[in-house]
């Protein structure tokens, strides 16, 4: 077999069942790749080859035992570091959970498990998954795959960077307004945020509980697809989640549902044009004319309210974070700091707080807990919530007339490490355009449409109806197909060599 | 524990002669569910610390709260008997501030949407002109969940002041609790003590008679935080409350706020303001001295719980409620009052011992009221408050009760052996029947062995004989004293007095 970290997770699942490679042959290939080039990327904040090892081989066991197995039973992914799982830390990219080892699994984990995915590791992120650049997480940035001077996005810039650097094949991220999509996009890689309620919370330490949700990253849109069924359907621990099927996401990946011919496909006017980089608008416009070429009918939509998204975001969001991140007071777990007999209990938890979070979350909590204070509530969290409705109601009469919206993923390709550090405004712009669809609830996927400026990676967005996840695959597969056709290949065939050698 | 300086207080009836008191209680139940509110942890009273948690109520980081649908379902029935009208829609709130009994620093509650709201509660006070019936008014009734309890270890005072160390025990951090808020009470100033201790009493047995809590104020599964504030007569805005805590029983009620009454009214008068502030309320003296000085008001930042979807019973489920409702105390009271034909004092006993249920349990089993009264609140009422225990915590049943009188009335017992049966029970030595076979404790009734005891008495004391040959009757109570004696009490008294009469050949009369 020829490295096996070139293959695709559906791929992947198929060598192993047919007995070709083992799970623990493929979990070894990629803890190489890891130990090569991780030093150069830093996608990683926790390995544990023995921990990956043994599950891999409880998976080779159970197939040679004749148990039955799921689609990807086998497949190595790396695990964004805010879920929790038993046997290894959850840091969520902050000092204040250095050391914490959560006691109990995830949902998503516990269903990992079940589906014989063996988890490489836990990956990079920014700080409680605050931020467009992982230059927020505590412990160093992760560079992007295609210039190692560039962010790899953010928050879940970590997974996002090993599936691009073929570390691993799939990857768990969280997207609270735009955390996977934005970091799939300047990566080259397809990510999906669900719709929210479709994959459980439970175990996924809250950034914006009302936002904040789980989901995959891959480098094909089936191998995403069959991700999100593993990790998705209803979870009595979870009082947000849906209590209905899972979308046939599979089938749509598959193309069993139909391609795109005769489909109503929205371009939305907000998001497009000015603030939006050249090569970014290029891709788009061309991804807009397959559409056409293929039979589906393109039509502009305006949605006004999405103007607001941004502040709006930026209110509800920290407001939850404020309430959220209170309980990282040092009386528990993690860090505590100024515990030295003289200060009294609250001296301890403000000096751990202090110690414990970096600047973006700290101006995040001050942020949110303003927005919530007596006499300020209803001027900024209450008005946040109206735009939030007003902006579900843009969506639902959109959805009343196309069957999915279109939009580039995000402003620009992928920026240097740095360059927006110091100017949270500019970073924030990088959500510009997932975070409408982060407030409304439905599912959207990002889906690379080709090189722009700096031959960077440029993501498209689709965006469907809550509860209508299938379409994003619908749409998403034939656009994939078209696109590889015209590329010759997987547009990550065209990363660059990384420099390998050298511990992690 | 001893006040920290004792404060000037007014007489109670100088003070209720300028002010006007105005009243507000909040009432916090801890409801009987099997689980906590947003777990699936038991809530048993007294575990081993820390024994009773998991990720959620512990709030540890990814972990999520899920509604205990039994403890809706008590919230529901609480509102429907306080007659509250009952929210198609409500939500939870987070009620933000830091403290290290609250693993998640904020308490999950509920803010502007409770679930129930605009109720009544109508009591009867005692006063000097006879009972009177008040209604009192109910804001709201809400769900939240309780926190943890700390144990401040070291210093003089148990306080967090001057303690060593502190130890956090969790096991009570997310017990389903609702609060039950009146709205202000302003009744004719002399009665307000009253009304209070009324109000709490009459609260307390809805609660349960509902069976949603065993309400016990002692251990803190019903707690009553009372406000208390004055206005000069004829004004008719309202001063400045003080919030007293930790009022552990009914009587502390009433303490309490005639406590206030006085201590509020002597700063007034004095030309001083009232601090709004939290009160600790002391059993020992029945004071009351400042707890923490809001020195700004606490600002709890609320906002819908996001991790929870809003509360909205189906008008079906309830109507289905509303059903299972029991009769209202008061109602059922005169009902009892009038079947068993006690006066409203005896009832009062009856409740204040807790012994209501039981003597009810054991009349329903066939014993007749008033011997059910008898032994309840005898007996067992007087071991009750010997060991300082509820009389329900005895290990006696009604069922035991019953025998005992049976076996009274039928002339097995008599009721020197009755209170050793109780005594065998209570002692674990099993049901009363085991304890009359294992003790020997039927009553003698041979008469050839009790004559030869009353025989040896007679002699024993010829004097005694002679004055009930004579014709006093009344002095052969020496004489059956002498044969309990010499029976060890297992003599049926009546019949030894016969006997006694017999042999010196006196009528009995």
């Amino acid at each position: 077999m020829s490295d096996l970290t070139l293959l695709g997770a559906a791929e992947t699942a198929a060598v192993i069942a047919s007995g070709e490679v083992s799970a623990r042959d493929v979990a070894s290939a990629h803890l190489d790749r890891i130990e090569q080039t991780d030093a150069a990327v830093h996608a990683f904040l926790h390995v544990d080859r023995d921990f990956t090892l043994a599950q891999a081989g409880a998976v080779d066991q159970a197939r040679s035992d004749g148990a039955a197995l799921g689609a990807l039973a086998g497949v190595p992914l790396a695990l964004k570091d805010v879920f929790t799982m038993k046997g290894a830390p959850t840091t969520c990219g902050s000092k204040i959970l250095e050391g914490w080892r959560p006691p109990y699994d995830s949902t998503v984990v516990e269903r990992l498990k079940a589906g014989g995915i063996v988890v490489l590791g836990k990956t990079n992120m920014d700080e409680f998954a605050m931020g467009s650049s992982t230059e927020n997480s505590a412990y160093g940035v992760t560079r992007n795959p295609w210039n190692l001077d560039r962010i790899p996005g953010g928050s879940s810039g970590g997974s996002s960077a090993a599936v691009a650097a073929r570390q691993a094949p799939l990857a768990i991220g969280t997207d609270t307004g735009g955390s996977i999509r934005q970091p799939a996009a300047v990566t080259g890689i397809v990510g999906v945020k669900p719709t929210y309620g479709g994959v459980s919370r439970y175990g996924l330490v809250a950034f914006s509980s009302s936002l904040d949700q789980g989901g995959p990253l891959a480098r094909s849109v089936l191998d995403a697809a069959l991700l999100h069924e593993v990790i998705a359907g209803h979870d009595p621990r979870d009082a947000t989640s849906i209590e209905a099927p899972v979308p046939p996401v599979v089938a749509a990946a598959r193309g069993e549902l139909g391609g795109v011919a005769g489909m109503k496909v929205g371009i939305v006017a907000q998001l497009q044009g000015e603030g939006y980089q050249p090569g970014v608008q290029a891709r788009f416009a061309e991804v807009v004319e397959l559409l056409t070429a293929l039979g589906a009918e393109v039509v502009e939509v305006s949605c006004p309210s999405f103007d607001y998204a941004l502040p709006a975001y930026y209110l509800i969001a920290p407001s939850e974070c404020s309430s959220n991140l209170a309980r990282f007071d040092g009386m528990r777990y993690g860090l505590r700091a100024g515990d030295d007999g003289e200060n009294g209990v609250e001296q301890v938890m403000a000096i751990t707080r202090a110690a414990g979070f970096g600047p973006e979350v700290k101006r995040r909590i001050m942020l949110g807990t303003y927005a919530l204070s007596a006499g300020y509530y209803d001027a900024y969290y209450g008005q946040a919530q109206k735009v939030r409705t007003l902006i579900r109601r843009d969506f639902e009469s959109a959805y009343a007339k196309v069957d999915v919206l279109l939009s580039p993923t995000t402003p620009t390709v992928a920026f240097p490490i740095g360059e927006r550090a110091d100017d949270p405004i500019a970073m924030y712009k990088a959500d510009l355009a997932t975070l409408p669809s982060s407030l409304y609830g439905g599912p959207a996927m990002s889906l690379p449409a080709g090189l722009g400026d700096d031959d960077l990676p440029v993501g498209v967005q689709l965006m469907a109806a809550v509860q209508r996840d299938e379409q994003v695959y619908r749409v998403g597969a034939v656009l994939e197909a078209t696109l590889q056709q015209r590329w010759g290949g997987s547009l990550l065939d065209r990363v660059p060599e990384l420099a390998t050698g050298g511990a992690a | 524990m001893t006040r920290d300086t004792a404060e000037p207080l007014m007489s109670f009836e100088d003070a209720i002669a300028t002010f006007d008191p105005v009243m507000g209680f909040e009432v916090h139940v801890e409801l009987n569910t099997l689980t906590k509110m947003f777990c699936g942890c038991p809530t048993e009273f007294g575990a081993p610390p820390n024994t009773q948690v998991c990720p959620v109520c512990l709030g540890l980081p990814g972990a999520l709260p899920v509604v205990n649908e039994k403890a809706v379902e008590s919230a529901i029935r609480i509102g429907l008997a306080l007659g509250c009208s009952i929210a198609e829609w409500s939500r939870f709130a987070r009620k933000n501030y830091f403290y290290p009994d609250m693993p998640k620093d904020f308490q999950t509650s509920q803010y502007d949407e409770p679930i129930a709201f605009n109720g009544a509660l109508e009591i009867l006070v005692e006063t000097e002109g006879g009972r009177r019936s008040v209604t009192v008014e109910i804001e709201r009734a809400h769900m939240e969940e309780d926190t943890g309890k700390i144990l401040h270890v070291g210093g003089a005072t148990g306080r967090i002041h001057g303690a060593d160390y502190s130890l956090i025990d969790y096991n009570r951090a997310g017990v389903p609790l609702i609060e039950i808020v009146t709205k202000p009470i302003e009744v004719e100033p002399v009665l307000a003590p009253a009304v209070a201790r009324a109000y709490v009493t009459e609260l307390r047995e809805l609660i349960v008679a509902l069976g949603v809590s065993d309400a016990h104020m002692h251990q803190g599964s019903m707690r009553v935080d009372a406000n208390l504030s004055l206005k000069p007569r004829g004004r008719a805005e309202f001063g400045t409350r003080t919030e007293t805590k930790n009022v552990n029983s009914i009587r502390s009620v009433e303490r309490a706020v005639r406590f206030e009454i006085q201590r509020q009214a002597a700063v007034l008068q004095s030309g001083g303001t009232i601090i709004q502030e939290t009160r600790h309320f002391h059993e020992s003296d029945g004071s009351t001295t400042s707890g923490r000085v809001k020195e700004e008001a606490e600002d709890y930042r609320y906002f819908p719980e996001p991790d929870l979807t809003p509360v909205a019973p189906d008008a079906t489920w309830i109507e289905t409620l509303r059903a299972t409702l029991p009769e209202p105390p008061l109602k059922r009271r005169a009902r009892i009052r009038e079947e068993w034909g006690i006066t409203e004092h005896d009832m009062q006993s009856l409740i204040n011992a807790g012994a209501l249920e039981l003597v009810e349990q054991t009349v329903a089993l066939g014993a007749d009221s008033a011997d059910a009264r008898k032994w309840w609140m005898g007996e067992i009422a007087r071991i009750s408050n010997e060991r300082g225990l509820d009389i329900v915590q005895l290990p006696i049943t009604p069922a035991d009760v019953y025998r005992i009188i049976t076996l009274t009335s039928n002339g097995s017992l008599n009721d020197k052996l009755a209170r050793q049966v109780i005594e065998g029970v209570l002692a674990g030595e099993g049901g009363p029947d085991e304890v009359v076979a294992a003790r020997g404790l039927a009553v003698v009734s041979d008469d050839g062995a009790l004559l030869e005891a009353v025989d040896a008495a007679l002699a024993a004391q010829p004097d005694v004989a002679a004055k009930i040959r004579d014709g006093k009757v009344q002095a052969a109570g020496a004489i059956v004293g002498a044969v309990m004696k010499a029976t060890a009490g297992k003599a049926d008294a009546g019949r030894v007095r016969e006997l006694i009469l017999e042999r010196v050949g006196a009528s009995p009369s």
